[in-house]
């Protein structure tokens, strides 16, 4: 007997994911998936950025999801924030049921960025919706200049680019003019920022698009 | 890689199908892929076979069709099939304009039916 069913393989993290979103818009929480390989500095930029923005008074979360150790979530509660590692025992990506779960220890009510600092890839991690309201693709300069050539769906999904460790420009051949050319042939409407968590260049542009995004997703609860 | 979570989902998918429609034997599975789905049929494949073997859906092959990628164009509204599959900024037939480009197909990940009895 032959079945024809037609159901989208992905669904049940996709309902999951929409649940989530309700959630995260019921308390007004403005919610980043962060994508990048590993070592271009997601880490660094979580840390820069609690440091920076708490000081300001925004309450800020991070999930974090490595394949093993909480090295990086102890980074991240060193800054004082709240940090829900989520060891994905090898697996690639983070998905919305580890993010409904790591939720359990993370107060919703008390805070108005959290943060999902995914596996370090930048293939699977663009296939699972985490319920978030923009993915961030963070690239650094010594990755190359191709990366959004040979990577366009990150970019192409992506709302933000965040190019990190622009203070090594000298020393390596990365031209930020193509990066940004490669990035925008697939996404026009992407934001990119050129900064380094090292020398703190650039981080201000990075933290006003946060706040504004933060203003806005609170504003959309009260309306 | 994340083939492996992919099948995972796929046979929760099947075994619920397969209850709903009172089968117990599995023979086939067809998936349809587009070509910006990230997923590679082999390693589809080989995970599919990992995560069925020893269980009561050992034996059954997994099919996978690809959906070719179509855009439409951001300036102009032509729908077309870019010469080089996967490749986003592409130069719209019509019109020339390279960026922009809607996804029209090509994203797909889905069921798409099963034998069974």
């Amino acid at each position: 007997m032959e079945i024809t069913v037609i159901r989208p393989v992905l669904e049940a993290n996709s309902k999951l994911a929409e649940a989530l979103r309700e959630r995260f818009a019921q308390h007004g929480v403005l919610v980043l998936n962060l994508i990048s390989s590993p070592g271009a500095g997601k880490t660094s930029l979580l840390e820069r950025t609690l440091t920076d923005l708490a000081a300001e008074g925004l309450r800020m979360a991070v999930i974090e999801g490595d394949p093993q150790t909480d090295n990086d979530a102890r980074r991240v509660a060193a800054t004082g924030a709240q940090a829900v590692q989520i060891n994905t025992d090898g697996g690639c990506h983070l998905d919305s049921g580890m993010i409904t779960e790591a939720l359990a220890s993370v107060p919703l009510e008390a805070i108005d960025i959290l943060f999902i600092e995914n596996v370090g890839n930048l293939v699977c991690p663009v296939e699972f919706d985490c319920g978030e309201d923009a993915k961030i693709a963070l690239l650094s300069v010594t990755e190359g200049d191709d990366k959004p050539e040979k990577y366009p769906q990150l970019f192409h999904r992506a709302a933000v680019m965040v190019l990190n460790k622009v203070d090594l420009l000298p020393y390596v051949d990365f031209s930020v003019e193509t990066a940004e050319r490669h990035a925008r042939r697939v996404n026009p409407e992407l934001t990119v920022f050129g900064l380094s968590c090292r020398t703190q260049e650039g981080l201000e542009a990075w933290y006003a698009w946060l706040r504004k995004a933060a203003a806005h997703k609170r504003s959309g609860q009260s309306a | 890689m994340h083939e492996m979570s992919i099948v995972t989902s796929i046979l929760s998918l099947v075994r619920e199908e397969m209850c709903k429609h009172g089968v117990t034997r599995l023979y086939k599975v067809r998936i349809c892929c587009g070509e910006l789905s990230n997923v590679v049929p082999d390693a589809l494949t080989f995970a599919f076979e990992a995560l069925t073997a020893g269980t009561e859906l050992e034996g059954a092959v997994l099919e996978t069709e690809r959906v070719p990628l179509t855009l439409r164009c951001g300036a102009c509204g032509q729908v077309f099939a870019p010469e080089e599959q996967r490749v986003l900024a592409t130069s719209c037939p019509v019109c020339y304009e390279c960026f922009g480009h809607v996804v029209v197909t090509g994203r797909e990940l889905h069921l798409q039916h099963l034998e069974a009895e």
